[in-house]
């Protein structure tokens, strides 16, 4: 137990860390070893390579995107708060901490309303806060197999935006992405069990 | 639908029904015949032919004996397999019933057809035949492919389960039965305390793996999935260790009390039999793996090694009364990591294969046995011995689960929820190994023998039949999904981004190793183990260098046949199209939704897909290569768009996009020592190993020869900035790849599909023709570039 507490101490802003993420000391360790093991030459930060190296997000249809979710505002280096400032959203959510929360204080990382903001940045890749249609039309492009032409994913690109679109821009606003995914369990879908 | 998945069974089993029968009347002398004529006239000749003294050469004779007990093992062998077959045919009864069911079946048939026609069945299953050639090959073959990261995460709980569950399952059924012995109406009273420890401890071995396939679909967790393997995995071993004692026992004690001091040298009997087991297989698996070390010029016996050395390490185990079981199963365990990464491809797939083969062979085996067994004479039946052995069987199984979890659930990090403990608890089938156990007790100590063994089978097929079909609805059910509403094209897409974005950030996590002691093994895998029996100059993965391959030719594939420039290829047009929004109706939405579920990929499953009978084609092998290719095409997209090649860089840039070398990197002399450090960190499963194309020597194509050697220039061209050391650096660095020796990991990581992009982009330029040859060559400087490479080909 003795290196375990030096090991905390070797986390730079550790108190700071624990206070806006709401991570137990225990898992910001874990992904503190993590963060080292991934930066494999020992820069202190990640870059973008650094996680490509991860073997599984290369085949991910995702992968570009989840990546470049890391490096928020173009930057080319994540540090741990940063790293750890993202994984933060897919901590399992914790009933009775909601309850105890303090109204005063912001929303923690891992609320839903913040869970589907990450999601939602997956889709909206200029950030103008809606998706467009295609934007959506890419999105789906990635995740669809290659025997879907090109016609019926436009088709399905156009369904979804109208589905979801109600004030008729054509686009899916942040608000109306919510709207409709309020029946989903998003705590349970972006959650991560070992993130506890 | 079902009458039609039997047809194919059908006409070929009764043809094989229609052999088996005209052997077996030819052989013995018939009391009954059956359908065929033609049995009549084989028979009329026969005895023509026996009746006439044997001076004359006949022209025509049935020499049966000679071939019999091959031929009739290789038909039930056959028998099996078609049945097999028939039953894979059919849609939905692999996932209605675990496997097992079936070769039962098969067996009780072969077994009808051998009472019914009074046929001795040969001899095949006896006590060294069982332990020596028919025992090795099913453990084998769960060791091999027992996944080892999640199994020594868990090893604490699995052991705990495992070893304590089998001990208090066997124990507890033992006894419980000895009380009831007690009483004297069921006429039980002269099976005494041993002789029940005995059948408790042949009873309790459970073959769970069988129903995995049933709920795979469902998504059962990692821990669930390790914790069934792991006991089915140590079970067989602790019971057959249990067994051999009590025999041991029970030859000592025949007529007299049992000791304390006894007792207590059981005890202690039973853990050096089990912990002397394992040391010796992890002996001879290191062996085996250092052996395979040195076989890359004849990889056709790498098989062998590996086989024979896992039988060794059995029969070494043996001829010291340790477990051999254990032993075999170690030995697996242990060279399975190694193996691996030495042997070649080819090599490995034959492994794999032969170990099921192999398996699967005994296993039928064993069933057929059991047929026979069942439909016989042989059996005894006591309704209050064999029904409460059922039931005792059950209770003990969900007190062992229940009370075991729930003090292994104050130590670990993710408890096992009550449902998985329920599903644990229902997965407890018996299998054949309980049987060979019961089958296999000598009868000068066990006058009841026959009682035994009826309630053992009673016992098995009760628990696969009953149980194994209808845990499959157990587990859906306790599984509770939202199947029956109808999601919406915004939720199904939302969904399953949502999956993938889960699966990916789950990646990024990676594994938690709850144990230093995990973390220091791995420090001293690397630094000792590994040097010693890792082959030199490999590539640290081969699935990686597979992956290599296969994009290679479904690129060639893809283009040839025009997929990658219809989509991957297509230029988002702007949203130019009206914006008018069409009233679309139901069908057509449903349309939609089909061809969207259809389609979208899946996502990364992370618990693990054993099926014990069937090596599983690889799917998702399939979608990771067309993802792949599809980020390649759009990483060669966006160069295209803007980006030129970094040739005619100056020196000192930052081309991060295209190709990463790190250039903070040390120099070649400092490299090799990192190399130690950062190969394989962390979690070799999910980290991107660096990827070194010196492959085997000898297998080595001239694609990949070349591509390592333009990895190299990339660096010294950053360094010195100018093409015309291209060629020289290049030929440089090839002749010293080519040295013996040296450590030929040329870059420490390069990006995996960037340096792929290069490659791929010189080799396809040929092939594209004139799509991509525009591309290669944005500007002037690059033809220089490139004209070496190409002149290469």
């Amino acid at each position: 137990m003795g290196s375990r507490s030096s090991h905390a101490a070797r986390i730079p802003d550790v108190d700071s860390i624990r206070r806006e993420t709401g991570f137990s000391q225990a898992s910001l360790l874990r992904l503190y070893h993590r963060f080292r093991a991934l930066d494999r030459t020992g820069k202190g930060y990640l870059s973008r390579m650094d996680l490509q190296q991860i073997e599984a997000l290369a085949v991910n249809p995702l992968g570009d995107r989840i990546i470049d979710s890391f490096f928020p505002d173009g930057s080319l280096r994540l540090d741990f708060p940063g790293f750890v400032r993202v994984l933060a959203h897919f901590r399992p959510v914790d009933e009775e901490e909601d309850g105890n929360r303090d109204p005063k204080e912001p929303e923690p990382l891992n609320s839903r309303m913040n869970k589907l903001r990450f999601a939602f940045q997956l889709y909206d890749l200029d950030r103008d806060g809606k998706i467009s249609r295609h934007e959506m039309l890419q999105v789906l492009r990635l995740m669809v197999g290659v025997q879907v032409t090109e016609e019926q994913l436009e088709s399905i690109a156009d369904r979804t935006v109208q589905e979801a679109d109600e004030d008729g821009d054509g686009a899916v606003s942040f608000l109306e992405f919510t709207k409709s995914l309020e029946k989903m369990n998003i705590e349970q879908k972006m959650s991560i069990r070992i993130l506890k | 639908m079902r009458v039609q998945a039997l047809v194919p069974f059908g006409p070929w089993s009764w043809c094989l029904f229609l052999a088996t029968l005209h052997c077996c009347g030819a052989s013995s002398k018939l009391n009954r015949s059956t359908d065929s004529s033609a049995q009549h006239e084989l028979n009329v000749r026969f005895a023509a032919a026996s009746s006439q003294p044997a001076e004359t050469i006949s022209v025509f004779t049935l020499d049966y004996d000679y071939v019999q007990i091959p031929y009739e093992v290789t038909l039930w062998i056959l028998l099996a397999s078609l049945a097999k077959i028939g039953f894979h045919l059919h849609r939905r009864l692999p996932g209605l019933m675990p496997e097992s069911c079936l070769l039962i079946l098969v067996g009780a048939l072969v077994g009808a057809v051998i009472f019914g026609t009074d046929h001795k069945s040969p001899p095949v299953m006896d006590s060294s035949i069982y332990f020596l050639y028919l025992l090795p090959p099913i453990v084998l073959e769960s060791g091999y492919f027992m996944p080892t990261r999640p199994f020594f995460e868990n090893l604490g709980s699995i052991l705990w389960w495992a070893g304590l569950g089998a001990l208090l399952n066997a124990f507890g059924i033992g006894l419980s039965l000895y009380l009831i012995c007690q009483v004297p109406a069921f006429g039980l009273g002269d099976i005494n305390l041993l002789q029940n420890l005995l059948f408790g401890s042949l009873i309790s071995a459970v073959d769970p793996v069988a129903v995995l396939a049933v709920f795979e679909e469902a998504r059962v967790n990692e821990q669930l999935y390790m914790m069934i393997f792991g006991e089915a995995l140590l079970n067989d071993g602790i019971s057959v260790v249990l067994y051999n004692i009590l025999i041991a026992f029970t030859k000592m004690h025949k007529f007299e009390d049992i000791e304390p001091v006894d007792i207590l040298a059981g005890c202690a009997r039973f853990i050096i039999v089990g912990c002397g087991g394992v040391f010796f297989g992890v002996i001879f698996g290191f062996i085996s793996a250092f052996i395979t070390r040195f076989t890359q010029n004849i990889s056709a016996i790498e098989p062998l090694i590996v086989f024979m050395f896992s039988y060794l390490s059995y029969l070494v185990a043996e001829t010291l009364y340790l477990s051999g079981i254990l032993a075999i199963t170690a030995c697996a365990v242990t060279m399975k990591k190694y193996v691996e990464e030495n042997v070649s491809q080819t090599s490995y797939t034959t492994i794999k294969y032969f170990m099921k083969m192999l398996s699967s062979v005994s296993e039928t085996l064993i069933f057929i046995f059991m047929g026979v067994s069942t439909i016989g004479k042989n059996h005894e039946w006591n309704w209050a011995f064999i029904c409460l052995t059922l039931v005792f069987c059950q209770i003990w199984r969900a007190i062992s689960v229940f009370a075991l979890f729930y003090v292994s659930n104050r130590f670990r990090t993710f408890p096992f929820s009550i449902k998985d403990q329920c599903v644990i608890f229902y997965s407890g089938v018996r299998g054949a190994g309980s049987f060979s156990l019961a089958f296999l007790l000598p009868l000068s100590l066990f006058p009841r023998k026959k009682l035994f063994v009826t309630a053992t089978l009673v016992v098995i097929y009760f628990t696969v039949f009953i149980q194994g079909i209808t845990i499959g609805p157990l587990v859906r059910y306790l599984d509770v999904r939202k199947t029956n509403k109808k999601e919406s094209i915004n939720e199904e897409l939302h969904t399953r981004l949502m999956d993938h974005l889960k699966a990916g950030v789950e990646d990024v996590c990676g594994q938690w190793s709850h144990y230093q002691v995990r973390d220091k093994f791995k420090k001293f895998d690397h630094k000792y183990l590994r040097k010693i029996l890792i082959r030199k100059n490999l590539p640290k993965s081969s699935l990686v260098s597979l992956y290599k391959k296969l994009e290679m030719k479904q690129a060639i594939e893809m283009v040839e046949s025009g997929v990658l420039s219809s989509t991957a290829f297509s230029i988002p047009h702007q949203a130019q199209r009206t914006q008018e929004t069409k009233r679309l109706s139901p069908e057509d939405v449903e349309s939609m939704r089909d061809i969207l579920t259809r389609n979208m990929y899946q996502v990364r499953q992370r618990t693990l897909s054993y099926n014990k009978y069937n090596l599983q084609p690889q799917t998702s092998e399939k979608q990771a290569k067309e993802i792949l290719i599809r980020r390649r095409n759009t990483f060669r997209e966006s160069m295209k768009k803007g980006h030129s090649l970094p040739w005619g860089k100056p020196a000192g840039t930052k081309n991060i996009r295209y190709l990463s070398f790190p250039y903070s990197n040390p120099l070649p002399a400092g490299r090799d020592v990192k190399m130690a450090e950062f190969t394989d960190h962390d979690g070799s499963d999910s980290e991107l190993p660096p990827i070194t194309f010196n492959t085997h020597s000898p297998a080595e194509s001239i694609q990949e020869r070349r591509w390592t050697a333009e990895v190299i220039p990339m660096k010294s061209l950053h360094r010195a900035g100018t093409p015309p050391r291209f060629g020289y650096q290049r030929s440089a660095s090839r002749e010293e790849r080519l040295g013996r020796g040296r450590r030929a990991i040329l870059r420490p990581k390069p990006l995996f599909h960037a340096v792929d992009e290069e490659f791929e982009s010189e080799e396809e330029a040929p092939a594209f023709g004139s799509l991509l040859s525009s591309e290669l060559r944005p500007g002037g400087d690059c033809n220089l570039s490139h004209s070496p490479l190409l002149q290469r080909k």
